[in-house]
């Protein structure tokens, strides 16, 4: 579904875009998944008003009727539910802030660091420099290890950094980081927003929020674990500390 | 050694765990010498806290001496006596530098269940007190492990007892923050107090020492209110009186000035408000039973302030907004931080200005410890506060 966004070209930094990381609400439904669904729903509407047992009845028609009628508005209430918010261009988008009590180009700088970034960021496997604009990056996802090339395109030391993945990437995103001096003596805003097509679509994003693999829980993690490490150098615990639980063969 | 464990709704038992060891450089072991069960445990031990698992050990109200520290703790040395807050603070966060300690942001690893529960931020952590409050170890136990012990951990230098300090890791603090919180104009304005339970007695006592020109003490167990009434407060017992009109006849029909929750979320209290917050908190519907809360809405004077140190956990309704918006009241309320009222009210204790140990009712060793919550959460006994000698 890349011919939302047109391509590229990975030889010309300056011919990528300014990605668009507006957001627009909840999740549209791409025609495929309405279709599938609108399928879906009508066959088990029939199968409900069919079936002898009011119980079955009730269920059938209910889940079917619900299908129907987002296949219908082209809206999915359970990502909406789940608060999956996208972006003009129907990619998921992710935003999170968290303010820092250190000065906004020390956090740019280790942000920059682009290597440095796994240990931020534990989902991220590594990341490997290629460059001075690309990049590397390899993410541990349930089904074994990703990776793709990315881009950075924007680069204003001290305030900003934006990136995009190239043509190819099996998680297409982009998304920026934005460093803002905060009222007072708090240190900076840091303001994450990124946006990315989960695969599997709407549906894609909803499945991997039932099993636990959350982007927005991610960041928010992420987020926290930067502050922590720059404000206290370490990150609190309670890890292995002793409880009732150990004596009865436990965990500690 | 030896520990007070959660082991679910209305059972605590003591146990032999593993000893703590430090996890971070910036730990310190305490060998406790006093610990206190809080009236905020039996919200614990009646299971209207939510993620406290089995095993988890209690207390957050302790004292003791430092047996070991960690490579990075500097000011904290082996030997030193110690009180400790009951709230852990990183110190090094906007809202520690405030003096906000409670509200520490880097103090809590489990900041994701507060934040899911209260609107995306998290206070910092608690000893004994839940996951949601980071699932830190407590100090109803021969040792325990402090975190950021250069911040938390206050030496007392001086020869006073265990009973008299002791209770400036909660519950002395925590009634003069919400006296002072009332912002109390010495000599003219009436303070009611609401709950003449341990942080209601310290509350009440910060009232007059902040010069209220009279404080009310609103109960319903003789020993209790006895308590406040040796003190100069005037009480009512709520099972015998009406409290609203009682407190409008008390004050010239103005109310008092400034009203202290000191309840929280299990008010007894009665009537048909109380029987439908039981029923709901039975039912998991809601966390909270409010009557005390909504009598200090409606007895609260014109421009008044309610204070709010009792523990509230989720949704309320049935809330007299109202009220509250035709006096124009002010709400203050929250953890207390501890870290700064240490100091100052230490030197009130070594002037001779108070001895927090009148609040004692009962002393035991740590075996008691299960009888006694229930003692102590039935009112039985006279019983208002219990101090543990984990080596007894």
């Amino acid at each position: 579904m890349s011919e939302d966004r047109p391509i590229p070209n990975p030889n010309d930094p300056a011919a990528l875009p300014e990605a668009d990381l507006t957001e627009t609400g909840t999740a549209h439904l791409p025609t495929l998944e309405r279709s599938v669904m609108g399928s879906v729903g009508v066959a088990l509407m029939g199968a409900g008003l069919r079936s002898a047992r009011p119980f079955q009845k009730l269920v059938l028609g209910g889940v079917g009727a619900g299908l129907t009628a987002m296949a219908a508005t082209g809206r999915n209430p359970i990502a909406a539910a789940l608060k999956i918010r996208q972006t003009g261009h129907g990619e998921v988008l992710v935003r999170d802030a968290v303010t820092v009590g250190k000065p906004a180009d020390v956090l740019y700088g280790v942000w920059r660091n682009l290597t440095g970034l796994p240990r931020l960021m534990t989902h991220l496997q590594s990341v490997e420099v290629l460059d001075d604009t690309q990049s590397r990056w390899t993410v541990q996802a349930p089904t074994g290890t990703v990776s793709w090339d990315a881009q950075i395109t924007a680069d204003e030391p001290g305030h900003r950094l934006a990136w995009a993945s190239l043509p190819g990437a099996a998680i297409e995103n982009h998304g920026e980081v934005v460093f803002r001096t905060a009222p007072g003596d708090r240190g900076t805003e840091v303001v994450v927003r990124l946006a990315y097509r989960p695969p599997g679509g709407t549906l894609g994003a909803v499945t991997a929020r039932l099993f636990g693999e959350e982007p927005a829980q991610q960041l928010r993690d992420d987020l926290m674990r930067f502050k922590r490490e720059q404000e206290l150098g370490f990150a609190p615990t309670t890890e292995g500390q002793s409880s009732g639980r150990a004596t009865h063969g436990g965990q500690a | 050694m030896k520990a007070i464990v959660w082991q679910g709704t209305n059972s605590v038992g003591v146990e032999t765990v593993p000893d703590p060891t430090l996890l971070l450089p910036t730990d310190a072991i305490v060998r406790v010498t006093s610990t206190a069960i809080c009236g905020s445990d039996l919200h614990l031990l009646d299971g209207v806290i939510p993620s406290m698992e089995k095993g988890d050990i209690l207390g957050h109200e302790f004292m003791g001496e430092v047996v070991e520290v960690g490579r990075d703790v500097r000011k904290l040395k082996v030997g030193d006596r110690v009180v400790v807050p009951f709230n852990i603070a990183c110190g090094a966060c906007d809202p520690c530098r405030r003096g906000l300690f409670s509200a520490c942001d880097n103090s809590n690893p489990n900041h994701r269940m507060a934040e899911a529960l209260y609107g995306g931020v998290s206070g910092g952590g608690l000893f004994g007190y839940s996951h949601m409050y980071g699932g830190y170890a407590g100090g109803q136990a021969q040792y325990v492990r402090v975190p950021f012990a250069d911040v938390g951990p206050y030496r007392i230098e001086s020869d006073l007892r265990d009973e008299q300090v002791l209770f400036l890791t909660d519950i002395f603090p925590t009634g003069y923050q919400a006296a002072e919180n009332c912002g109390i104009l010495p000599g003219r304005d009436v303070v009611a107090v609401f709950g003449a339970g341990p942080v209601g007695q310290f509350a009440a006592r910060s009232a007059q020492m902040l010069g209220a020109a009279n404080v009310i003490v609103i109960d319903r167990v003789p020993e209790r209110l006895a308590m406040a009434a040796a003190a100069g407060c005037q009480v009512i017992n709520y099972e015998q009186e009406d409290v609203l009109i009682a407190l409008r006849e008390a004050t010239g029909g103005r109310g008092p000035d400034h009203v202290i929750d000191a309840v929280g979320m299990e008010a007894h209290g009665h009537g048909p408000g109380a029987l439908v917050d039981t029923a709901k908190q039975r039912l998991k519907l809601s966390f909270d039973r409010i009557t005390a809360l909504r009598w200090a809405l409606l007895s609260c004077a014109k421009g008044g302030t309610v204070s709010l140190p009792g523990v509230y956990g989720g949704l309320i309704d049935k809330v007299p907004m109202g009220a509250a918006f035709a006096k124009g009241l002010t709400f203050k309320m929250g953890q207390t931080h501890t870290h700064r009222h240490i100091g100052p009210l230490l030197s009130r204790i070594e002037a001779g200005e108070i001895d927090p140990s009148f609040v004692i009712t009962h002393r035991a060793s740590l075996d008691q410890a299960p009888d006694l919550y229930r003692t102590f959460r039935d009112k039985h006994d006279g019983c208002v506060k219990v101090v543990l000698n984990p080596w007894a």
